[in-house]
């Protein structure tokens, strides 16, 4: 039981990372292979303030949302200069970056990292996983309310138009450049705070925990899932997440299984499991429509019919 | 000293260009990033290893890992990058990502996760110039480099499959549409891009004396700096930019020693040359016309 509120909290944490991706790449269609860098700044300023300053849990949150939006506004500045692949291949150099410097900097505690980060505690009560999970659902319910929100608001709106024409949004009105940004900004915010999470949860951040490759498996997470939909970025992050403890090989070839998941997508599924527009979705949205029409004409449902 | 660095570097850069070349091409022809080209890199470097093991000959090794990445690049134009060309750039990138992170997994699992010797004897002679050492694997790879490097110069200038890769690379569409076959020009390119990668494999492996499943990680970042400072599917500019960057790293190591790692500093490189000059340093533009 404890064990599986370990998997939990972790596949929380990809949760709040893909749903937040989603802000950037899926809403607003810029590519981001650098979410795992923003998770790694928000996870080593908490890392850093709460065992060197002794900063309580509850304010190392706002401290790693801050920090991590501000390398967010750096690279949504870059990202007016660059457009998809240049940008794309821009933010995977700012991933190594940010790793070096997490390698090489003294303040980040150089090659080994930040070791006894100390629990948090609540009401004088050092935090136990069933804790740490609780937190982490409300962290996962602020990004999630956060993107309902945005799919219906003008700012929300005005991001799609910009995915799907930036000349075209800008000739309405959409001030392109800034809500690029902001969105860029809140985005690697909500990373920064699950990384103010993970770092009291595993009590030690290395640099190497936040590479490259982590960002590509996010990524994987988000277009399994499917790409600008709030459901499919936990879906992903809920199966893709869990699977590597549910089966030994998986866990062994990580990498390999989630390398084959974003080809096999990408070729066949773009759309991914439950984007709009898959395969699975179209289905359900039929056969609920078929039920409606049903149910109107008054004639009773055949048996088996309810899929 | 300096003729030394001079002479490293040279060695270095003309490994860069071999490394580059194929995915520049490809860049010009497709408009694809295709950094699963270092999969060729080190599937070609496993294969001429096993090949040289059972041969003991460096050539048989050479040609085996060649032909394994060709096969390797074909099927991977054609089952993976040609249904997906419509979806703009940013599609193949990812699953080209993909490709690379798994494949290197694939060689993990196959040849184990420790780094083989690659111990193959070069039938040349170490040389003395000036106060220089020239070692016969690195006179390898400077003939090789040479060799390939003025064979692809030759290709695209003056034969008809260079003229169709100069056609289709401006417009596919309009060269589809003249009577070229802009699908079997697409093929042919992946396939020299491919055995190119793999030579390089080969090469890296000998001149190091070791093989890994990771050794195409630092040839990856280097091969996306170089094309994009050469000028983005642009021949010429990418061995001039291999060149360039594999004089500047022989001196600075030489010279001033490391601040970062060589990966960390070959990002800010590129980072800084594409928000300065998006174009490169040699526009394709110079070359095509």
């Amino acid at each position: 039981m404890s064990y599986w509120i370990v998997v939990g909290v972790t596949v929380v944490i990809y949760a709040i990372l893909t749903v937040s991706l989603n802000i950037v790449v899926g809403y607003v269609g810029q590519p981001n292979l650098a979410q795992s860098a923003f998770f790694g700044i928000g996870a080593y300023f908490a890392a850093v303030f709460s065992t060197r300053y002794h900063t309580s849990f509850w304010w190392t949150i706002p401290l790693a949302f801050v920090t991590a939006g501000a390398a967010g506004l750096a690279l949504g500045a870059i990202s007016l200069r660059l457009r998809e692949d240049f940008l794309a291949i821009t933010t995977i150099g700012l991933n190594f970056v940010v790793v070096a410097v997490f390698q090489y900097a003294p303040f980040f505690g150089g090659a080994v990292g930040i070791y006894a980060i100390p629990l948090p505690s609540i009401a004088g009560h050092p935090f136990g996983n069933t804790a740490f999970l609780v937190v982490g659902l409300v962290m996962l319910a602020s990004v999630m309310a956060v993107s309902k929100y945005l799919e219906h608001t003008w700012f929300g709106a005005s991001l799609m138009a910009i995915r799907d024409d930036e000349t075209a949004a800008s000739s309405i009105g959409v001030p392109v450049a800034s809500y690029k940004v902001m969105a860029f900004v809140l985005s690697a915010a909500f990373a920064g705070m699950a990384g103010s999470l993970y770092a009291p949860f595993l009590s030690v951040v290395t640099p190497t925990s936040f590479g490259f490759t982590e960002s590509v498996v996010i990524l994987a997470m988000l277009i399994f899932g499917g790409l600008g939909t709030i459901r499919g970025a936990v879906v992903g992050a809920l199966i893709l997440g869990s699977l590597p403890e549910a089966f030994r090989f998986i866990s062994n070839y990580r990498l390999l299984t989630f390398g084959v998941v974003l080809l096999l997508m990408l070729r066949f599924q773009p759309e991914g499991l439950l984007g709009d527009g898959s395969v699975l979705v179209k289905l359900t949205r039929r056969s609920v429509g078929a039920l409606r029409q049903r149910r109107r004409s008054g004639t009773p449902d055949p048996p088996g019919a309810a899929v | 000293m300096v003729l030394s660095s001079f002479i490293n570097g040279i060695v270095l850069g003309s490994l860069y260009a071999l490394i580059a070349l194929g995915p520049s091409l490809i860049y010009g022809i497709l408009r694809i990033l295709d950094i699963a080209n270092v999969a060729g890199l080190t599937l070609g470097a496993y294969t001429g290893l096993k090949v040289f093991d059972a041969t003991h000959s460096l050539p048989a090794g050479l040609v085996a890992g060649m032909a394994a990445s060709a096969v390797f690049g074909f099927l991977l134009q054609r089952y993976l990058y040609r249904p997906i060309l419509g979806r703009g750039p940013l599609i193949p990138l990812i699953a080209s990502i993909g490709m690379f992170i798994a494949m290197e997994e694939v060689f993990r699992l196959v040849f184990g996760p420790y780094p083989l010797d690659f111990p193959a004897k070069v039938p040349l002679p170490t040389v003395h110039i000036g106060g220089a050492v020239v070692t016969g694997v690195e006179l390898v790879i400077l003939i090789v480099g040479v060799v390939v490097l003025a064979a692809t110069w030759f290709t695209l200038r003056h034969t008809r499959l260079g003229l169709a890769w100069r056609a289709t690379s401006q417009d596919r569409e309009t060269a589809s549409s003249m009577g070229i076959n802009t699908g079997l020009v697409i093929a042919m390119i992946f396939v020299i891009g491919y055995a190119l990668a793999a030579a390089s494999g080969v090469l890296l492996g000998v001149n190091y004396n070791t093989v890994y499943p990771t050794m195409g990680d630092i040839p990856a970042y280097k091969m996306l700096a170089i094309i994009v400072l050469g000028g983005l599917g642009n021949p010429l500019g990418t061995i001039a930019a291999a060149m360039l960057i594999g004089l500047v790293e022989t001196f600075v190591v030489a010279y001033v020693g490391y601040v970062l790692p060589r990966d960390a500093v070959a990002f800010i490189v590129l980072i800084v040359i594409l928000l300065v000059r998006p174009q490169g340093l040699l526009p394709a533009e110079s070359f095509r016309s």
